[in-house]
């Protein structure tokens, strides 16, 4: 696992924010190598846990909590649907059904459970999520780190030509 | 972010919210300097801190977040004189489904947060402070960490505040998508870098035990910007907005069935939820009826439109007398909902109309906590998921004669039985949905699946989500 110096000072400018306890910087450590690496491998919680004296489990136990980490890559670009009733009201679940046919994703029956769904050439993830806390302009979601409020079926296909 | 642009409504009286979609207003620190931003930040450093304090419970100001605790009482549990450091954590986990406030705040006004955050560190004395932020606002980290710099090179964080010997470090922290994050002890745990799992209590109050057990001050978002206003206005003055006991503005986020949902800021108490759904939301879509409202986010009790409370009101020579009221009459303030049964929480008003299936509702609710239970309490852990399971099997016409008297017996074992209020908040909604709606859940139950709503075909999905239990 390459670790480039660049990220490798930025870890260790986090620590820093922890004054009493190194332990603390695991999410945002974590956070920082998923960004890097699309995901969060072995390797890369025993590296967190060794760069923190911490125990392997300590962080696998962290990954395996947080909704938000994963241990697999997800897609080129990533696809959160919010699930939760404001959203639901609004129209989220066939909006989800919508991504996944223009994006190319096979949802399996009861597909609104699995954790990550992915596109067979790997461009797009897609991920039915709780609330992303923008209920009043329901449906929302998020692709990547944008965040797209109102979002109609309609206006799939035209969303998703901007990541390619 | 693509903020809906709106103007304020006519009733609305903005404090908080005041630079929320304001034209030509940028979150960059010298917009808000040009403002009279950080003005009341040098006028606190000239204050003791303790008269902070006495000014914030002057002003009766109540935490913002859900519970609606008395900040000046939280802040009067750290003990004068203490002696281990103190830390003061700003929740910006806003994970209440119904709730969409502290974002705006935090995108497009983030040294309000912070002013108020310094003020209060100041008050209490806390010299480290973070801002633990939900993971699903990538961007309100970035915007927070850009503005704490510009808040630094101002002379405003750091070493010696603008030279009156006060130092203070705030770091923004992400959350990574848990709800139970919002717990104030879970909060404590998750930024101590464990799972976040809620403290059993006593130590009621992080300000006793807290983050690396020193006392702590949680604090939501719009409790902290609050605090800049007493500071400027005075805590009495600010006490004479809104009610007794409910001071202040309030800031709504209504969601659902109206024809202009958005964010409010209100006097509390300054209206009626008549008054929130039709005047200010424009009331229902063209030929819907209004049938059920969750007034302060998805954990709060259900209000069924058609029926009457009875409340007591105190009258101004001291006695009370009871009054019928229909749900149109039901004043939005703490203690008025509370009155009714439910909870004015953290603002989240949920409309939903006649088209809508009670116990579709309720299993979108059920999934929700089945999914966000930490899995601390077997009580919370096993019987969310329980829950969840059993509406869903409702809906997918699987339904047995008794399954309505399980639910309900399920979520009242559940309440009062877990470390956290977690344990009330994902059996409130059963509990009540229930009791209002007794009807739709025994059609299902003896039915197999035929609603009484008109349109609950439309929205049963036939691959209904399946609860997936802790964090995955």
């Amino acid at each position: 696992m390459e670790i480039p110096q660049e990220l490798s000072d930025h870890i260790d400018e986090v620590i820093t924010h922890y004054p009493v306890s190194k332990r603390s910087a695991a999410l945002p450590l974590l956070h920082l190598l998923q960004e890097h690496f699309g995901y969060l491998s072995d390797e890369a919680i025993t590296w967190v846990a060794a760069k923190l004296g911490l125990e392997p489990i300590n962080i696998l136990e962290l990954v395996t909590f947080y909704p938000m980490f994963r241990q697999s890559p997800a897609g080129k670009h990533h696809i959160r649907v919010c699930r939760t009733l404001s959203c639901a009201m609004g129209g989220a679940y066939p909006l989800l059904d919508t991504f996944c046919k223009h994006a190319s994703i096979e949802k399996p029956p009861h597909g609104h459970n699995a954790h990550l769904l992915k596109s067979a050439d790997g461009k797009y993830s897609i991920e039915f999520v709780e609330c992303l806390a923008s209920c009043g302009t329901a449906p929302v979601c998020m692709i990547n780190d944008d965040f797209y409020e109102a979002v109609s079926e309609e206006s799939v296909p035209e969303l998703l030509k901007k990541y390619q | 972010m693509p903020a809906i642009a709106r103007t304020p409504h006519p009733r609305e009286r903005r404090i908080i919210f005041k630079n929320i979609d304001r034209e030509g207003w940028t979150p960059d620190i010298d917009c808000y300097l040009k403002d009279g931003g950080y003005e009341e930040l040098k006028k606190a450093l000239t204050m003791p801190p303790q008269d902070i304090v006495a000014e914030v419970k002057t002003s009766g100001l109540r935490g913002r977040g859900g519970a609606g605790f008395p900040c000046g009482a939280k802040w009067g549990f750290i003990r004068p004189g203490e002696t281990k450091p103190i830390y003061l954590i700003c929740n910006a986990d806003e994970s209440e489904p119904g709730t969409f406030k502290d974002r705006y705040i935090i995108h497009q006004d983030p040294h309000q947060l912070l002013e108020g955050m310094i003020i209060s560190c100041f008050a209490v004395n806390a010299r480290l402070a973070y801002i633990y932020i939900r993971g699903e606002f990538p961007l309100g980290a970035k915007i927070l960490e850009q503005a704490i710099q510009e808040a630094k090179n101002h002379g405003f964080l750091g070493k010696n505040i603008l030279g009156s010997g006060f130092d203070l470090e705030i770091y923004v922290h992400r959350g990574a998508g848990a709800y139970i994050c919002g717990e104030e002890t879970g909060m404590v745990e998750s930024l101590e870098g464990k799972r976040p799992y809620p403290r059993i209590k006593p130590p009621y109050f992080p300000a006793a035990l807290g983050l690396y057990m020193s006392p702590t001050i949680v604090n939501n978002v719009e409790t902290l910007c609050n605090v800049k206003h007493i500071v400027k206005m005075g805590g009495a003055e600010y006490a004479k907005i809104g009610r007794p006991n409910n001071t202040g503005t309030r800031l709504l986020c209504v969601s659902g069935d109206v024809q202009r949902p958005g964010y409010f800021e209100l006097e509390t108490g300054g209206l009626t939820m008549g008054e929130l759904i039709y005047d200010i939301c424009g009331g229902l879509r063209p030929g819907r009826k209004l049938k059920a409202v969750i007034p302060g986010g998805s954990s709060a009790k259900v209000l069924r439109a058609d029926e009457r409370y009875k409340i007591k009101t105190k009258q101004p020579d001291g006695t009370t007398v009871e009054e019928e009221i229909g749900i149109d009459d039901i004043r939005i303030d703490f203690d008025s909902l509370a009155a009714v049964g439910s909870m004015a929480g953290s603002g989240g008003v949920i409309v939903m109309d006649d088209s809508r299936d009670m116990v579709w509702a309720l299993n979108n609710i059920n999934d929700f906590y089945a999914h966000e239970s930490c899995g601390q309490c077997t009580p919370c852990r096993e019987g969310s998921l329980w829950m969840s399971k059993i509406t869903t099997r409702l809906l997918d016409g699987g339904g047995a004669d008794g399954d309505t008297d399980i639910l309900k017996s399920v979520a009242d074992n559940i309440a009062g039985r877990t470390i956290c209020a977690f344990g009330e908040a994902c059996a409130w909604p059963t509990q009540s949905f229930i009791a209002k709606f007794p009807d739709e859940f025994l059609a299902y139950a003896s039915k197999n699946g035929k609603s009484s709503s008109a349109e609950a075909a439309e929205h049963k999905s036939d691959d209904k989500p399946k609860a997936s239990g802790t964090g995955h």
